[in-house]
Protein backbone atom coordinates (compact mmCIF):
# COMPACT_ATOMS: atom_id res chain seq x y z
CA UNK A 1 0.00 0.00 0.00
CA UNK A 2 0.84 3.78 -0.61
CA UNK A 3 1.38 5.17 2.22
CA UNK A 4 3.02 8.47 0.61
CA UNK A 5 0.72 11.66 1.03
CA UNK A 6 -1.63 12.36 -1.61
CA UNK A 7 -0.50 15.29 -4.00
CA UNK A 8 -2.64 18.10 -3.52
CA UNK A 9 -5.90 18.29 -6.06
CA UNK A 10 -4.95 20.38 -8.31
CA UNK A 11 -1.98 18.96 -8.81
CA UNK A 12 -3.53 15.47 -9.47
CA UNK A 13 -5.68 16.48 -11.95
CA UNK A 14 -3.24 18.43 -13.63
CA UNK A 15 -1.14 15.68 -14.15
CA UNK A 16 -3.91 13.54 -14.88
CA UNK A 17 -4.77 15.59 -17.77
CA UNK A 18 -1.13 15.18 -18.85
CA UNK A 19 -0.57 11.59 -18.42
CA UNK A 20 -4.34 10.81 -20.55
CA UNK A 21 -2.95 13.46 -23.60
CA UNK A 22 -0.19 10.70 -23.86
CA UNK A 23 -2.65 8.02 -23.99
CA UNK A 24 -3.18 6.92 -28.14
CA UNK A 25 -5.99 6.20 -29.73
CA UNK A 26 -5.52 2.65 -30.76
CA UNK A 27 -6.58 3.44 -34.42
CA UNK A 28 -5.39 6.31 -34.83
CA UNK A 29 -1.90 6.59 -32.60
CA UNK A 30 -1.53 10.48 -34.44
CA UNK A 31 -4.31 11.49 -31.73
CA UNK A 32 -4.52 11.71 -28.22
CA UNK A 33 -7.21 10.24 -26.43
CA UNK A 34 -7.97 14.00 -25.10
CA UNK A 35 -7.61 15.13 -29.19
CA UNK A 36 -10.11 13.67 -29.44
CA UNK A 37 -12.69 14.81 -26.20
CA UNK A 38 -12.76 11.43 -25.56
CA UNK A 39 -11.98 12.17 -21.89
CA UNK A 40 -15.22 14.21 -20.59
CA UNK A 41 -13.74 14.85 -16.73
CA UNK A 42 -11.39 14.35 -14.17
CA UNK A 43 -12.80 14.98 -10.37
CA UNK A 44 -11.42 14.25 -7.44
CA UNK A 45 -14.21 12.52 -5.17
CA UNK A 46 -14.00 13.28 -1.03
CA UNK A 47 -12.97 9.99 -0.78
CA UNK A 48 -10.06 10.51 -2.25
CA UNK A 49 -10.43 9.03 -5.43
CA UNK A 50 -10.26 10.51 -8.48
CA UNK A 51 -12.82 9.65 -11.13
CA UNK A 52 -12.08 10.07 -14.46
CA UNK A 53 -15.27 10.06 -17.02
CA UNK A 54 -14.39 8.58 -20.29
CA UNK A 55 -16.58 8.62 -23.41
CA UNK A 56 -16.86 6.26 -26.35
CA UNK A 57 -16.97 7.05 -29.74
CA UNK A 58 -19.14 4.29 -31.14
CA UNK A 59 -21.47 2.12 -29.32
CA UNK A 60 -19.88 -1.18 -30.63
CA UNK A 61 -16.28 0.45 -31.29
CA UNK A 62 -13.87 -2.72 -30.29
CA UNK A 63 -11.22 -0.02 -29.61
CA UNK A 64 -13.35 1.08 -26.56
CA UNK A 65 -12.31 -1.75 -24.23
CA UNK A 66 -8.12 -1.21 -25.44
CA UNK A 67 -8.76 2.58 -24.53
CA UNK A 68 -10.11 1.92 -21.31
CA UNK A 69 -7.26 -0.36 -20.50
CA UNK A 70 -4.65 2.02 -21.70
CA UNK A 71 -6.22 4.77 -19.80
CA UNK A 72 -5.80 2.54 -16.34
CA UNK A 73 -2.33 1.39 -17.26
CA UNK A 74 -1.49 5.34 -17.59
CA UNK A 75 -2.90 6.12 -14.51
CA UNK A 76 -1.62 3.38 -12.22
CA UNK A 77 1.64 4.19 -13.53
CA UNK A 78 2.01 7.25 -13.16
CA UNK A 79 1.33 7.32 -9.40
CA UNK A 80 -1.72 9.50 -9.31
CA UNK A 81 -3.74 7.40 -5.97
CA UNK A 82 -6.80 5.87 -6.09
CA UNK A 83 -8.71 6.14 -9.44
CA UNK A 84 -12.20 4.74 -11.23
CA UNK A 85 -12.98 5.27 -14.77
CA UNK A 86 -17.08 5.93 -15.20
CA UNK A 87 -18.27 5.29 -18.58
CA UNK A 88 -20.43 8.45 -19.97
CA UNK A 89 -23.44 8.08 -22.18
CA UNK A 90 -24.38 11.89 -21.67
CA UNK A 91 -24.47 13.55 -23.81
CA UNK A 92 -23.11 11.34 -26.27
CA UNK A 93 -19.99 12.21 -28.07
CA UNK A 94 -19.51 14.40 -31.04
CA UNK A 95 -17.26 14.37 -33.49
CA UNK A 96 -17.63 18.17 -32.81
CA UNK A 97 -15.88 17.30 -29.62
CA UNK A 98 -12.40 16.47 -31.28
CA UNK A 99 -10.01 19.48 -30.34
CA UNK A 100 -8.64 22.27 -32.82
CA UNK A 101 -5.45 20.48 -32.01
CA UNK A 102 -6.86 17.04 -32.97
CA UNK A 103 -8.00 18.57 -36.28
CA UNK A 104 -4.73 19.74 -36.64
CA UNK A 105 -2.72 16.13 -36.24
CA UNK A 106 -5.62 14.49 -38.18
CA UNK A 107 -4.94 16.69 -41.27
CA UNK A 108 -1.08 16.04 -41.01
CA UNK A 109 -1.86 12.49 -40.32
CA UNK A 110 -3.65 12.36 -44.01
CA UNK A 111 -7.27 11.79 -42.33
CA UNK A 112 -10.05 14.57 -43.55
CA UNK A 113 -11.20 16.30 -40.03
CA UNK A 114 -15.08 15.83 -39.90
CA UNK A 115 -17.42 18.76 -40.75
CA UNK A 116 -19.08 20.59 -37.81
CA UNK A 117 -22.52 20.64 -36.58
CA UNK A 118 -22.79 16.98 -36.18
CA UNK A 119 -26.50 16.86 -35.02
CA UNK A 120 -28.01 18.03 -38.58
CA UNK A 121 -29.87 15.89 -40.45
CA UNK A 122 -27.51 16.40 -43.73
CA UNK A 123 -25.82 12.83 -43.53
CA UNK A 124 -29.11 11.36 -43.34
CA UNK A 125 -30.27 13.11 -46.87
CA UNK A 126 -26.51 12.25 -48.30
CA UNK A 127 -26.88 16.04 -48.61
CA UNK A 128 -23.00 16.63 -47.16
CA UNK A 129 -21.42 19.05 -48.72
CA UNK A 130 -18.31 17.57 -50.98
CA UNK A 131 -15.26 16.49 -48.99
CA UNK A 132 -11.77 18.32 -49.77
CA UNK A 133 -8.92 15.97 -50.61
CA UNK A 134 -5.99 16.60 -47.85
CA UNK A 135 -3.45 16.28 -50.77
CA UNK A 136 -4.47 18.61 -53.53
CA UNK A 137 -7.07 20.35 -51.94
CA UNK A 138 -9.57 19.72 -54.95
CA UNK A 139 -13.34 19.35 -54.22
CA UNK A 140 -13.84 17.20 -57.16
CA UNK A 141 -13.84 14.07 -54.76
CA UNK A 142 -16.20 11.23 -54.51
CA UNK A 143 -17.43 9.06 -51.69
CA UNK A 144 -15.86 5.18 -52.65
CA UNK A 145 -17.75 3.59 -48.95
CA UNK A 146 -19.51 5.21 -46.15
CA UNK A 147 -17.41 2.52 -44.01
CA UNK A 148 -13.45 2.81 -43.83
CA UNK A 149 -11.31 0.75 -42.09
CA UNK A 150 -12.61 1.71 -38.78
CA UNK A 151 -16.33 2.78 -37.56
CA UNK A 152 -15.09 6.24 -37.76
CA UNK A 153 -13.70 6.87 -41.00
CA UNK A 154 -15.67 6.46 -44.51
CA UNK A 155 -13.39 6.04 -48.00
CA UNK A 156 -13.45 8.96 -50.10
CA UNK A 157 -11.34 9.26 -53.08
CA UNK A 158 -10.01 12.52 -54.91
CA UNK A 159 -11.17 12.75 -58.77
CA UNK A 160 -8.33 15.62 -59.38
CA UNK A 161 -5.15 13.57 -57.76
CA UNK A 162 -7.19 9.97 -58.16
CA UNK A 163 -5.88 9.61 -54.63
CA UNK A 164 -7.70 7.63 -52.43
CA UNK A 165 -8.15 9.05 -48.78
CA UNK A 166 -10.09 8.85 -45.31
CA UNK A 167 -12.18 11.10 -43.88
CA UNK A 168 -13.31 11.59 -40.21
CA UNK A 169 -17.06 10.94 -40.14
CA UNK A 170 -19.20 13.64 -38.65
CA UNK A 171 -21.84 12.30 -35.85
CA UNK B 1 -49.58 9.68 3.55
CA UNK B 2 -50.31 7.94 0.22
CA UNK B 3 -46.39 6.09 -0.82
CA UNK B 4 -45.77 6.68 -4.22
CA UNK B 5 -46.85 4.01 -6.80
CA UNK B 6 -43.48 1.95 -7.36
CA UNK B 7 -42.74 2.19 -11.34
CA UNK B 8 -43.82 -1.33 -12.99
CA UNK B 9 -40.79 -2.32 -13.34
CA UNK B 10 -41.89 -6.19 -15.34
CA UNK B 11 -43.18 -4.07 -17.91
CA UNK B 12 -40.39 -1.46 -18.52
CA UNK B 13 -38.16 -5.31 -18.25
CA UNK B 14 -40.22 -6.90 -21.15
CA UNK B 15 -40.13 -3.28 -23.55
CA UNK B 16 -36.24 -2.92 -22.91
CA UNK B 17 -36.19 -6.82 -24.13
CA UNK B 18 -38.68 -5.91 -27.37
CA UNK B 19 -35.73 -2.63 -27.91
CA UNK B 20 -32.33 -4.84 -27.26
CA UNK B 21 -33.67 -8.11 -29.08
CA UNK B 22 -33.92 -6.44 -31.88
CA UNK B 23 -30.65 -4.44 -32.10
CA UNK B 24 -29.14 -8.12 -30.94
CA UNK B 25 -31.16 -10.28 -33.68
CA UNK B 26 -30.76 -7.60 -36.46
CA UNK B 27 -26.47 -7.65 -35.20
CA UNK B 28 -26.45 -10.89 -35.75
CA UNK B 29 -28.15 -11.29 -38.82
CA UNK B 30 -26.69 -8.66 -40.64
CA UNK B 31 -23.05 -10.72 -39.49
CA UNK B 32 -23.56 -12.94 -41.51
CA UNK B 33 -22.83 -11.28 -44.23
CA UNK B 34 -18.76 -11.10 -43.39
CA UNK B 35 -17.18 -12.46 -45.87
CA UNK B 36 -19.88 -12.77 -48.09
CA UNK B 37 -20.78 -9.50 -49.12
CA UNK B 38 -20.36 -8.31 -52.92
CA UNK B 39 -18.32 -5.89 -52.26
CA UNK B 40 -15.49 -5.61 -49.69
CA UNK B 41 -16.59 -2.20 -48.96
CA UNK B 42 -20.15 -3.63 -48.37
CA UNK B 43 -18.67 -6.37 -46.09
CA UNK B 44 -17.22 -3.28 -44.19
CA UNK B 45 -20.21 -1.55 -44.47
CA UNK B 46 -22.64 -4.00 -43.10
CA UNK B 47 -19.97 -5.44 -40.59
CA UNK B 48 -19.86 -1.79 -39.22
CA UNK B 49 -23.94 -1.47 -38.77
CA UNK B 50 -23.73 -4.59 -37.37
CA UNK B 51 -21.00 -3.46 -34.48
CA UNK B 52 -23.12 -0.70 -34.07
CA UNK B 53 -26.56 -2.74 -33.29
CA UNK B 54 -24.35 -5.47 -31.14
CA UNK B 55 -23.41 -1.97 -29.11
CA UNK B 56 -27.30 -1.13 -28.69
CA UNK B 57 -28.09 -4.87 -27.76
CA UNK B 58 -25.39 -4.19 -24.68
CA UNK B 59 -26.54 -1.37 -23.69
CA UNK B 60 -29.83 -2.42 -23.68
CA UNK B 61 -29.79 -5.71 -22.13
CA UNK B 62 -27.42 -4.29 -19.39
CA UNK B 63 -30.08 -2.12 -18.75
CA UNK B 64 -32.43 -4.88 -18.88
CA UNK B 65 -30.65 -7.04 -16.15
CA UNK B 66 -30.35 -4.36 -13.64
CA UNK B 67 -34.18 -3.55 -13.96
CA UNK B 68 -34.59 -7.56 -13.12
CA UNK B 69 -32.66 -6.93 -10.46
CA UNK B 70 -31.42 -10.75 -10.16
CA UNK B 71 -27.68 -10.64 -11.39
CA UNK B 72 -27.99 -11.51 -14.73
CA UNK B 73 -26.09 -9.48 -17.05
CA UNK B 74 -25.86 -8.91 -20.97
CA UNK B 75 -24.32 -12.02 -22.01
CA UNK B 76 -26.96 -14.20 -19.80
CA UNK B 77 -29.77 -12.48 -21.18
CA UNK B 78 -27.97 -12.85 -24.66
CA UNK B 79 -26.85 -16.03 -24.57
CA UNK B 80 -29.04 -18.02 -22.08
CA UNK B 81 -32.65 -17.28 -22.71
CA UNK B 82 -34.80 -19.34 -24.80
CA UNK B 83 -36.44 -19.06 -27.92
CA UNK B 84 -40.06 -17.73 -26.46
CA UNK B 85 -38.04 -15.47 -24.05
CA UNK B 86 -37.12 -13.54 -27.25
CA UNK B 87 -39.24 -10.13 -27.58
CA UNK B 88 -38.02 -8.78 -31.34
CA UNK B 89 -40.27 -8.40 -34.09
CA UNK B 90 -40.12 -10.94 -36.70
CA UNK B 91 -38.94 -8.82 -39.54
CA UNK B 92 -35.20 -8.61 -38.12
CA UNK B 93 -35.46 -12.67 -38.37
CA UNK B 94 -35.83 -13.12 -41.68
CA UNK B 95 -33.05 -14.67 -43.88
CA UNK B 96 -30.81 -12.31 -44.82
CA UNK B 97 -31.79 -13.18 -48.96
CA UNK B 98 -29.50 -11.33 -51.68
CA UNK B 99 -28.14 -7.96 -50.91
CA UNK B 100 -30.93 -6.11 -51.90
CA UNK B 101 -33.22 -7.56 -49.70
CA UNK B 102 -30.93 -7.40 -46.73
CA UNK B 103 -30.97 -3.23 -47.50
CA UNK B 104 -34.38 -3.30 -48.28
CA UNK B 105 -34.38 -5.06 -44.36
CA UNK B 106 -32.52 -2.50 -43.04
CA UNK B 107 -34.46 0.65 -44.01
CA UNK B 108 -37.42 -0.17 -43.14
CA UNK B 109 -35.72 -1.26 -39.74
CA UNK B 110 -33.36 2.05 -40.12
CA UNK B 111 -36.35 4.04 -40.52
CA UNK B 112 -38.03 2.65 -37.88
CA UNK B 113 -34.88 3.01 -35.25
CA UNK B 114 -34.43 7.09 -36.39
CA UNK B 115 -38.30 7.76 -35.39
CA UNK B 116 -38.00 5.93 -32.91
CA UNK B 117 -35.43 6.98 -30.86
CA UNK B 118 -35.40 10.54 -32.06
CA UNK B 119 -38.48 10.66 -29.67
CA UNK B 120 -37.30 8.35 -26.92
CA UNK B 121 -34.44 10.92 -26.26
CA UNK B 122 -37.26 12.72 -24.32
CA UNK B 123 -38.01 9.79 -22.71
CA UNK B 124 -39.16 9.73 -18.86
CA UNK B 125 -36.60 6.72 -18.33
CA UNK B 126 -33.31 8.56 -18.10
CA UNK B 127 -31.42 5.76 -19.07
CA UNK B 128 -33.47 5.11 -22.21
CA UNK B 129 -33.38 8.66 -23.10
CA UNK B 130 -29.10 8.72 -23.12
CA UNK B 131 -29.32 5.34 -25.09
CA UNK B 132 -31.83 6.52 -27.57
CA UNK B 133 -29.15 9.64 -27.50
CA UNK B 134 -26.28 8.13 -28.38
CA UNK B 135 -28.24 5.78 -30.71
CA UNK B 136 -29.63 7.77 -32.89
CA UNK B 137 -26.61 9.40 -34.20
CA UNK B 138 -25.66 6.34 -35.68
CA UNK B 139 -28.83 4.75 -37.02
CA UNK B 140 -28.99 8.33 -38.91
CA UNK B 141 -25.73 6.84 -40.40
CA UNK B 142 -27.04 3.44 -41.18
CA UNK B 143 -30.22 4.70 -42.73
CA UNK B 144 -27.83 7.21 -45.10
CA UNK B 145 -25.98 4.01 -45.93
CA UNK B 146 -28.82 1.99 -46.56
CA UNK B 147 -30.75 4.30 -48.05
CA UNK B 148 -28.22 5.47 -50.66
CA UNK B 149 -27.99 1.35 -51.52
CA UNK B 150 -31.85 1.38 -52.36
CA UNK B 151 -31.98 4.19 -54.86
CA UNK B 152 -29.21 2.55 -56.43
CA UNK B 153 -30.57 -0.51 -56.78
CA UNK B 154 -34.65 1.01 -57.37
CA UNK B 155 -33.60 3.04 -59.94
CA UNK B 156 -30.86 0.57 -61.25
CA UNK B 157 -30.99 -1.70 -63.73
CA UNK B 158 -34.22 -4.11 -64.90
CA UNK B 159 -32.75 -6.62 -62.73
CA UNK B 160 -31.52 -4.76 -59.48
CA UNK B 161 -35.13 -3.24 -59.22
CA UNK B 162 -36.68 -6.60 -59.92
CA UNK B 163 -35.00 -7.78 -56.65
CA UNK B 164 -35.64 -4.78 -54.43
CA UNK B 165 -39.18 -4.80 -55.50
CA UNK B 166 -39.76 -8.56 -54.76
CA UNK B 167 -37.79 -8.16 -51.60
CA UNK B 168 -40.12 -5.29 -50.82
CA UNK B 169 -43.70 -7.19 -51.43
CA UNK B 170 -41.87 -10.36 -49.13
CA UNK B 171 -41.34 -7.84 -46.57
CA UNK B 172 -43.86 -5.20 -46.51
CA UNK B 173 -46.08 -7.70 -44.39
CA UNK B 174 -43.37 -7.69 -41.83
CA UNK B 175 -43.64 -4.21 -40.68
CA UNK B 176 -47.22 -4.42 -39.10
CA UNK B 177 -45.63 -5.72 -36.63
CA UNK B 178 -43.44 -2.61 -35.60
CA UNK B 179 -46.15 -0.46 -35.41
CA UNK B 180 -49.18 -3.40 -34.13
CA UNK B 181 -49.66 -1.62 -30.48
CA UNK B 182 -50.61 -4.07 -27.80
CA UNK B 183 -50.63 -3.68 -24.02
CA UNK B 184 -46.96 -3.43 -23.37
CA UNK B 185 -46.71 -0.51 -25.38
CA UNK B 186 -49.74 1.41 -24.90
CA UNK B 187 -48.36 1.47 -20.81
CA UNK B 188 -44.78 2.33 -21.59
CA UNK B 189 -46.24 5.10 -23.77
CA UNK B 190 -48.92 6.60 -20.80
CA UNK B 191 -45.78 6.38 -18.87
CA UNK B 192 -43.99 8.51 -21.28
CA UNK B 193 -41.32 6.19 -21.57
CA UNK B 194 -41.68 5.38 -25.50
CA UNK B 195 -43.12 7.52 -27.88
CA UNK B 196 -47.23 6.58 -29.40
CA UNK B 197 -46.53 4.10 -31.71
CA UNK B 198 -48.92 5.52 -34.28
CA UNK B 199 -47.05 8.59 -34.06
CA UNK B 200 -44.11 6.80 -34.88
CA UNK B 201 -45.53 4.89 -37.87
CA UNK B 202 -47.05 8.67 -39.65
CA UNK B 203 -43.20 9.71 -39.37
CA UNK B 204 -41.83 6.59 -41.04
CA UNK B 205 -44.17 6.26 -43.82
CA UNK B 206 -43.39 9.71 -44.86
CA UNK B 207 -39.99 9.20 -44.74
CA UNK B 208 -40.21 5.53 -46.41
CA UNK B 209 -42.42 7.04 -49.17
CA UNK B 210 -39.68 9.48 -49.97
CA UNK B 211 -37.05 6.80 -50.10
CA UNK B 212 -39.62 4.54 -52.14
CA UNK B 213 -40.30 7.02 -54.26
CA UNK B 214 -36.54 7.81 -54.72
CA UNK B 215 -35.83 4.06 -55.56
CA UNK B 216 -38.87 4.77 -58.21
CA UNK B 217 -40.43 1.71 -55.70
CA UNK B 218 -44.15 1.67 -54.83
CA UNK B 219 -45.48 0.83 -51.19
CA UNK B 220 -47.44 -2.01 -51.32
CA UNK B 221 -50.59 -2.21 -49.50
CA UNK B 222 -50.80 -3.38 -45.73
CA UNK B 223 -52.43 -6.72 -45.27
CA UNK B 224 -53.25 -8.00 -42.12
CA UNK B 225 -50.70 -10.17 -40.14
CA UNK B 226 -50.01 -12.95 -37.63
CA UNK B 227 -46.71 -12.55 -36.17
CA UNK B 228 -46.37 -11.48 -32.85
CA UNK B 229 -42.25 -11.70 -32.44
CA UNK B 230 -42.94 -8.97 -29.68
CA UNK B 231 -45.08 -11.54 -27.58
CA UNK B 232 -42.25 -14.36 -28.19
CA UNK B 233 -43.82 -15.87 -31.13
CA UNK B 234 -41.22 -16.11 -33.48
CA UNK B 235 -41.01 -17.74 -36.72
CA UNK B 236 -38.86 -20.80 -37.53
CA UNK B 237 -35.74 -18.75 -38.67
CA UNK B 238 -35.25 -17.31 -35.15
CA UNK B 239 -34.29 -20.99 -33.74
CA UNK B 240 -31.47 -21.23 -36.66
CA UNK B 241 -29.68 -17.93 -35.02
CA UNK B 242 -29.81 -18.61 -31.31
CA UNK B 243 -28.74 -22.31 -32.36
CA UNK B 244 -25.87 -20.44 -34.17
CA UNK B 245 -25.38 -17.40 -31.51
CA UNK B 246 -25.85 -19.52 -28.65
CA UNK B 247 -24.01 -22.61 -29.45
CA UNK B 248 -20.48 -21.86 -27.46
CA UNK B 249 -22.32 -20.92 -24.31
CA UNK B 250 -24.87 -23.66 -24.31
CA UNK B 251 -21.57 -25.99 -25.27
CA UNK B 252 -19.53 -24.96 -22.73
CA UNK B 253 -21.38 -22.74 -19.74
CA UNK B 254 -19.74 -19.72 -18.23
CA UNK B 255 -17.04 -19.41 -21.10
CA UNK B 256 -14.64 -16.42 -21.56
CA UNK B 257 -11.98 -15.13 -23.01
Amino acid sequence: MNLAPAPLDAERVRRAWTVLASVEDPEIPALSIVDLGLIRSVKPQPGGTLEVGLSPTYIGCPATEVIRRSVEDALRSADLGAFAITHVLSPPWTSDWITAEGRRKLESYGIVPPEHGASSMRDVLRQARPVGCPRCHSTDTECLSEFGSTPCKALHRCRSCLEPFEYFKCI
Amino acid sequence: MTLPVPPDTSALFRYVLRLGDLSLVLGQRLGEWVGHAPALEEDLGLANVALDLIGQARLLLSYAGEIEGRGRGEDDIAFLREHGEYLNPVLVEQPNGDFGQTILRQVLIDAFQLELYQRMMASTDQRLAEIAAKSVKEVRYHLRYSSGWLVRLGDGTADSHARVEKALESLWPYTVELFAEDELDRTMADQGVAPRLSEVKMAWLERIDEILSEATLRRPPDRSHAWHGKRGQHSEHLGYILAEMQHLQRTYPGARW
